[in-house]
């Protein structure tokens, strides 16, 4: 049943990869856009302080005596100062006439602010126009103040190293909660695995712990499909205990009559031949018993009917009543049950385990031998019977008691295979098992124990 | 005394070539590589510091060039690759020397933010501008301790101050133009004494040197607006000068050095730079003549002038036009 899956990829590494993916490209996409605001506020700010520095400028303009005066206040590029020590730059002009200050500040009267390059620096230049009227013409007075933007620089590269720290520490955690959420979602599918896993070979019941939402169409399923062959199940066994029974009674009648004939035919030829029909029916019949006999424990061990067993005196009836089978073949048997011993059970399918083990062993047991028949309390309870025959073959002593299957020395002995399929079914519906060995002195030993 | 026969001896041949250098003068071996200073501050101040440079390092030859404030801001501009390292006193022009790209910056120098602009113009001293007095003229007076001191007593005796004042002539001296426009820009009080100055037939200089020369010889009994440093550097020989540095409001500048951007040895340049900052924190008054630089401030609140863009506010064609024409209404007044 361990099967081989085909297996795809991994759902929890699918999920853990999109989620960390997600969280990854969500702090960069954070990075991004926090620097690229910060970036705009910070150079809102540059332009505000530039803006007011040209006014100030601007606002000292005055004609005297038809002259353009400019007597612009300390505070005009005091204000200017920053951390960085930018370097400052301004022109006056009057109507596009360099008055004073820096040739080649270049100025454009649509743009207030613009980024542009002055002596090798990157330079934010702002600008703004005051007409003065006088005497005689207006006069159109043109102020430009510039700044580097080392400082900016130096304000964004601060921003970003906080930024990215924060984008950072945002992508630990989420990785952190993705894992979490990964084996959380996981946990619940590996913990259906588990209850599949752990259910016995017969449990064909349908699931009925809650599940989350999402695993319930494949739980539904599994259900139905559990549910059909359960069905499929009882209906072949069903089908073939039918069958074994529609055939055991013919088999019983073509059994007397063939007797009948036999002790009425006198050719020699003609009564081996009986003498093989009569074999084949009895092993026919012997068969259609035992897969009556399986039937009948795989069904009860469904619905174990259990009462208190005394083993002891069930095993001393048994032996009784297969006297006469052992006596024929010169077979002893020795029930050696020293202790009481109890065991809360099915005695119909016990006994028919226990008969099943003591037929195998007679069968296999030599003339002149002795089939031993031992119960032991301690340290579990057991049963175990054991014979003086060949024992079993080593190479095939674990397959033995799967269905249909026999020994390779069983010398034309009758049989079915079912025989040790039915204890260990048996041991297993009662939390036991059927343990095979061979013993050191020579001889076979089948161990129920519980 | 023997600076002074030195300076004396070193100007003379300087009037002869083309060039008219205040001085001009070479120190250490005749050998490569050479450190072209251009400087306004008097060899005499800068003659230890620089023997102490050469000392580390014997193959180095140092070429000092002095001149005014303005003439070396115009001369530097005009030949930025002629010198390697240029000290003004003039925090103005230095600082538009740097801003305007005429600097190197230099990585390798740790020196405090107020005294440092963009890693690339460096002040090493703090020197107060001081009133300057001739002690005997002033016998039967009270000393003047503020401006506005200054400006009663010369009000009450013009027969005594008449054509005895001076001051620099801020069209010709950069570090003369920088005390006018922060005293100005600190207080009215300034306009009034240039009013009554120039109603005393104010004498006009340069350069300190002079007005110190002139105090000692008598020919003016006051001057405003004299490096302390000078005066004291004086005062301490001759007891004739008496050097008070205002208590209303000090102006102080900071002497400043860069290293241009063309310097041939810009590795050199940055050492002796660093030289000169370790000089002067080191306090050993015979090897930096000069007074180092002071962070605290002053007892008024008043720190020294910044190192800022704003100092260039006065350098503007059309504001020193302004200014320079307000000055001469006052202090002209023919």
């Amino acid at each position: 049943m361990t099967g081989d899956v085909v297996v795809s990829r991994s759902l929890r590494n699918r999920l853990a990869m999109i989620l960390t993916g997600g969280a990854a490209v969500l702090a960069i996409v954070l990075f991004l856009v926090v620097r690229a605001y910060a970036a705009q506020i910070a150079q809102q700010g540059q332009d505000n302080i530039l803006n007011a520095s040209v006014s100030s400028i601007l606002d000292a303009a005055v004609l005297r005596d038809g002259e353009v005066e400019l007597d612009f206040p300390y505070a005009a590029l005091s204000m200017l100062s920053t951390d960085a020590d930018d370097r400052v730059f301004y022109a006056v002009y009057e109507d596009g006439a360099l008055l004073s200050g820096y040739d080649g500040l270049d100025t454009q009267d649509d743009e207030a602010f613009r980024s542009m390059n002055y002596d090798g620096s990157t330079v934010r230049i702002a600008t703004a126009t005051r007409t003065l009227v006088g005497a005689n013409v207006p006069r159109r007075v043109t102020v430009s103040v510039a700044q580097t933007q080392d400082a900016l620089s130096g304000t964004l590269n601060r921003i970003s190293t906080n930024v990215a720290v924060f984008g950072a520490g945002f992508f630990a955690l989420a990785t952190v909660l993705s894992f979490w959420a990964t084996s959380t979602t996981i946990g619940q599918l590996r913990r259906l695995t588990t209850s599949v896993t752990r259910r016995g070979p017969q449990d064909l019941s349908p699931f009925t712990k809650p599940v989350p939402t999402e695993m319930g169409p494949l739980v539904g399923s599994l259900n139905n499909l559990m549910f059909r062959l359960d069905q499929s199940l009882k209906q072949s066994e069903e089908f073939i205990a039918e069958a074994a029974h529609r055939v055991r009674t013919p088999l019983a009648t073509v059994r007397s009559y063939a007797e009948a004939t036999f002790q009425r035919v006198e050719n020699t030829e003609n009564r081996d031949a009986l003498r093989s029909m009569m074999r084949a029916i009895d092993e026919s019949s012997r068969a259609a018993g035992q897969l009556l006999d399986h039937a009948m424990v795989t069904f009860r061990a469904e619905n174990l009917d259990r009462i208190d067993v005394d083993l002891n005196d069930l095993l001393r009836d048994l032996v009784q009543r297969m006297t006469p089978v052992a006596d024929m073949r010169d077979v002893d048997f020795i029930l050696d049950a020293a202790a009481p011993a109890h065991l809360h059970g099915d005695p119909i399918l016990l006994q028919n385990a226990f008969r099943n083990l003591i037929d195998n062993a007679l069968k296999y047991a030599p003339a002149d031998s002795i089939v031993t028949v031992r119960v032991q309390t301690a340290p579990d309870l057991s049963v175990s019977v054991t014979d003086q025959g060949k024992g079993f073959p080593p190479s095939e002593i674990n397959k033995l008691a799967d269905r249909f299957v026999r020994g390779s020395d069983t010398d034309g002995q009758i049989g079915s295979g079912l025989g040790l399929t039915i204890a260990r079914d048996v041991a297993a519906a009662h939390g036991g098992a059927l343990i095979l060995s061979n013993r050191s002195e020579g001889g076979a030993c089948a161990t129920l124990q519980f | 005394m023997r600076y002074i026969a030195v300076l004396i001896l070193a100007v003379l041949p300087a009037f002869c070539f083309a060039q008219d250098w205040e001085d001009q003068q070479k120190f250490g071996a005749n050998g490569t590589p050479i450190l072209r200073i251009l400087s306004s501050t008097d060899t005499s101040f800068f003659a230890p510091i620089i023997d102490s440079f050469i000392v580390g390092q014997p193959n180095v030859s140092v070429e000092y060039i002095v001149t005014g404030t303005a003439d070396l801001d115009n001369e530097f501009r005009q030949n930025p690759d002629r010198f390697d390292v240029v000290i003004s006193s003039a925090m103005d022009l230095q600082l538009k020397l740097t801003n305007d790209g005429f600097a190197q910056r230099l990585d390798g120098i740790s020196h405090p933010d107020w005294a440092q602009w963009r890693s690339s113009l460096f002040a090493f001293t703090t020197e107060p501008a001081a009133i300057v007095l001739n002690a005997a003229a002033f016998d039967g007076l009270a000393t003047p301790r503020t401006r506005q001191d200054l400006i009663e007593v010369l009000r009450a005796n013009p027969d005594i101050f008449m054509g005895k004042v001076g001051t620099y002539d801020v069209r010709r001296s950069g570090l003369g133009y920088l005390f006018a426009t922060q005293d100005a820009r600190t207080s009215e009080t300034f306009w009034r004494l240039m009013e009554v100055m120039g109603s005393l037939d104010a004498r006009l200089y340069c350069c300190s040197g002079d007005m110190i020369d002139d105090l000692i010889e008598g020919r003016i009994l006051v001057a405003y607006n004299v490096l302390g440093s000078y005066a004291e550097g004086r005062a301490d020989t001759a007891d004739t000068l008496t050097v008070i540095l205002p208590s209303d409001f000090p102006t102080t500048m900071m002497r400043s050095a860069l290293v241009s951007k063309s310097a041939s040895d810009p590795a050199l340049a940055e050492a002796f730079v660093n030289h000169l900052i370790g000089l002067q924190s080191g306090g050993a008054r015979a090897a930096f003549p000069l007074p180092p630089l002071n962070s605290g401030q002053d007892p008024t609140g008043q720190s020294s002038i910044g190192l800022e863009p704003a100092l260039m506010t006065y350098l503007d064609a059309l504001k020193r036009q302004t200014f320079v024409r307000e000055w001469e209404e006052a202090i002209i007044q023919d």
